[in-house]
């Protein structure tokens, strides 16, 4: 017997021994390369209308008279207004933006549910600012294969040169990017002074900094990482989209089999598809996948791969649309071989509208409640301690605070008065030795775009008292547009 | 559980093993970066453990380098705020109780600092809407028993009422006419008759032996009509606001025993401007003279 056998042998298996099994990926670097095409045109085109609409909307102005900011887009969060033309909202009117919020969403399904992730593909910011970061990478590194030689090159004076050039263009990208972000909250031109002369406030500093990081990070290194692994909209849209959505589609009842030697294969007599395997679709795509797997969740159909093929196609004199927009329903009826009309995508099914109900519902109820708003509003709060006070005289008080919100940006003359109460008086603090009775009219001036706070007392005498609690209501009317608001309290008995 | 080398065809990588339906969960590795921000959040809890008070001992906790707490930043906040309405303190400082409530801006301040300080020292016994109580009275009414103008209540405040340990206090004594046996039972009865009817809760005429009682014994402080003087703080008795309760029993027990209602000087415990901001707020309460 050999001493081996005294010891037990263990039936276990190391947790690591699988080779296979990674835990954790790296980034396999992507170095898209520039095609032409339809969609590529239109991409440049929606880039440069985004990168406009939110580099210049701060710097346009609104007239809005003496007493309010006059620039277009301002949320002025010191002072709780938020000025978009027009408009203006209060704070207690932010369902407004709630009702924006909503409409967005809902036209993001809508848009998602027709033509698939065109919010992906075209104006979702990140695409946007990626693909403003790969012109500049391009512009001074060259197109893919000059990269991807300078990336494997040794460090030398001009690499270290195209480099630094590149991080500081997209520096610079990121720092407009953030800088331009602060100008919505605040007068433009007076921040922009005040930024550079290091008077603005920390938060403008700290925002820029945070933006400026993000941007260059997201847009510079992250690229594709923020879509596959960061953003849940992916997720999302895989429930949003249906057989009639269109997505990018490498049809592949044509281009199998596919082969990179066309000539041979005919010649044996073997079946060839139209692809000829040459991989524009792949070094093109700024994901970095290979479309004609099918569907997948990177693909965020910019339709990039759509051009280059298109263009191979046009070089070897095939028809286009080896890869292209289609739906599933397409899809598959080609594949049975039936004819297929010009994609278009089916605007009327049951899904859609709903979402255009939806989405022209709360748009026209916010239509409609903004048309019809008052700029005049009166609030009343009655003293809840104590709810009534008995005077020397057996009469009771009441206490109330009158707040009324002048809303618009111009100095109101109004006229308060309070009705619906039998033999009361009102006395107002600040107007010594003045009582108003029910109806009489009490003139006030209203401060342009704010809120003027009264102090009401009214008081029924001993003799006069009712035998319970007693609904009444102030009213204010402004005099110039016969605005007007009506506002139920009570008057209490009991303390 | 299957064996859970088993890889994915399509995909390529890893399943977990578990399985529902035929449906197999894909094991797909994490990209490295977000591990990376795993480490990064590990560096910075171990920072903030540095900086900031993070890690509990037995007694307390650990302060951190940068000497945190939340009351800290509380009062640090507090002074801040003090100091940027040191201009606005200062004046009503040195203003005159009528040119804080002539001024808006004066008014507004002085008013809600007087809010809050009442809501620190004045509940306690006047209520948390100044609403009052038995034996404490309601300050929001038009019925002063040491007057209800802005100097009056200031000077109220100040020195309290009947505080022994305030040489400015304001004081009076009313006698307490049964127990010392100034008046009989039956007398103090007829007297309580005639002071009912003064509110107008009892009918009696002026020729009654309560109303002589009440002329001989009350008058003196209280007026020939009960109208009350606040030289004394004698109450209005023709009023319909009765600070011990109006009712027979009470007002018998009040004549018996008397009433004499303490309240403490401020002026020891509280600064110029603080006294100043309660005069104001008391003031402004609807009943200010």
């Amino acid at each position: 017997m050999s001493e081996q056998s005294f010891i037990e042998k263990f039936e276990v298996t190391a947790v690591n021994k699988d080779g296979s099994q990674k835990l954790f990926q790296a980034p396999k670097k992507i170095y898209p390369k520039r095609v032409e095409g339809t969609f590529r045109q239109l991409k440049w085109v929606i880039m440069t209308l985004t990168l406009a609409v939110y580099y210049i909307t701060p710097w346009l102005r609104w007239d809005r008279g003496p007493f309010a900011p006059d620039q277009a887009v301002l949320v002025d969060i010191a002072n709780r207004r938020f000025y978009f033309f027009f408009i203006e909202i209060w704070p207690q009117e932010f369902f407004y933006v709630a009702g924006l919020l909503i409409m967005a969403g809902i036209g993001l399904f809508l848009v998602t549910s027709v033509w698939g992730r065109v919010w992906c593909g075209y104006a979702c910011p990140q695409t946007v600012w990626v693909d403003l970061f790969l012109l500049v990478e391009r512009f001074v590194e060259g197109d893919r294969n000059q990269r991807i030689k300078l990336d494997e090159s040794k460090w030398s004076f001009s690499k270290l040169k195209k480099k630094f050039l590149k991080h500081s263009a997209w520096l610079f990208i990121a720092l407009l990017t953030g800088g331009a972000w602060i100008f919505y909250f605040a007068d433009a031109p007076t921040l922009a002074r005040d930024f550079f002369t290091f008077n603005a406030p920390l938060v403008a500093y700290t925002t820029v900094l945070i933006l400026t990081t993000t941007t260059y990070l997201f847009g510079g290194f992250m690229k594709e990482q923020v879509c596959t692994y960061m953003c849940p909209w992916p997720r999302i849209q895989a429930a949003m989209l249906d057989e009639n959505s269109l997505v990018v589609t490498y049809n592949d009842y044509r281009g199998e089999p596919r082969t990179a030697h066309q000539k041979q294969a005919l010649a044996s007599g073997e079946p060839v598809g139209d692809c000829i395997d040459c991989n524009k679709c792949v070094v093109v795509c700024p994901m970095g996948i290979d479309i004609r797997d099918g569907q997948q969740l990177e693909c965020i159909t910019c339709a990039l791969c759509i051009d280059a093929c298109d263009g191979v196609m046009d070089k070897i004199k095939k028809p286009r649309g080896l890869i292209s927009y289609a739906t599933l329903f397409e899809y598959d009826k080609a594949m049975a071989g039936e004819p297929v009309e010009q994609s278009v995508p089916i605007l009327f099914r049951p899904r859609t509208l709903v979402y255009s109900a939806i989405w022209a519902l709360a748009g026209l109820s916010m239509l409609f409640v903004l048309a019809t708003r008052s700029r005049l509003d009166v609030n009343v709060l009655h003293d809840r301690n104590p709810l009534a006070v008995q005077l020397k005289d057996g009469s009771v008080r009441n206490g109330y605070t009158v707040k009324i919100l002048n809303m618009e940006p111009k100095q109101h003359k109004a006229l308060l008065k309070f009705d619906g109460l039998a033999n009361a008086k009102m006395r107002l603090e600040g107007m010594k030795g003045q009582v108003f009775t029910a109806g009489d009219l009490v003139s006030l001036d209203l401060e342009p775009d704010q809120l003027h706070v009264l102090k009401v007392y009214i008081t029924i005498g001993q003799s006069h008292l009712p035998n319970s609690d007693q609904d009444f209501y102030f009213h204010a009317e402004i005099l110039k547009s016969k605005e007007q608001h009506k506002t139920n309290t009570k008057f209490h008995l009991k303390k | 559980m299957t064996n859970s080398n088993e890889i994915d065809e399509i995909s390529g990588t890893n399943t977990t093993g578990h399985e529902w339906d035929g449906i197999r969960e894909l094991d797909t590795p994490m990209p490295r970066w977000w591990l990376y921000t795993f480490y990064i959040t590990i560096i910075w809890a171990i920072g903030y453990s540095i900086l900031y008070p993070a890690i509990p001992l037995l007694s307390g906790n650990t302060k951190g380098t940068l000497g945190y707490s939340s009351r800290g930043e509380l009062a640090d906040s507090i002074t801040a705020a003090q100091q940027g309405q040191s201009q606005l303190r200062a004046k009503i400082t040195a203003s005159s109780l009528q040119d804080i409530k002539a001024d808006p801006q004066l008014f507004s301040y002085a008013k809600a600092g007087g809010q809050a300080a009442f809501k620190v020292n004045c509940v306690q016994c006047h209520g948390s809407g100044a609403e009052g109580a038995k034996g404490n009275p309601n300050l929001n009414d038009d019925d002063w028993l040491w007057g209800g103008s802005l100097d009056a209540i200031y000077q109220t405040i100040s020195h309290g009422i009947r505080f022994e340990q305030d040489d400015d206090t304001r004081t009076s004594e009313m006698p307490a006419f049964g127990r010392d046996e100034m008046l009989e039972p039956a007398q103090i009865d007829q007297l309580t008759t005639f002071v009912m009817s003064l509110a107008g809760k009892e009918q009696q005429d002026t020729s009654s032996t309560g109303a002589k009682l009440f002329k001989d014994n009350c008058a003196s402080c209280h007026g020939d009509k009960g109208a009350g003087n606040r030289d004394f703080g004698a109450p209005s008795l023709a009023d319909q606001i009765w600070l011990y309760g109006a009712d027979k029993a009470t007002i018998v027990q009040s004549i018996h025993n008397s009433r004499n209602g303490v309240m403490p000087a401020w002026s020891h415990r509280l600064d110029e401007l603080t006294i100043k901001q309660l005069a104001i707020y008391v003031h402004s309460l609807g009943g200010g003279e």
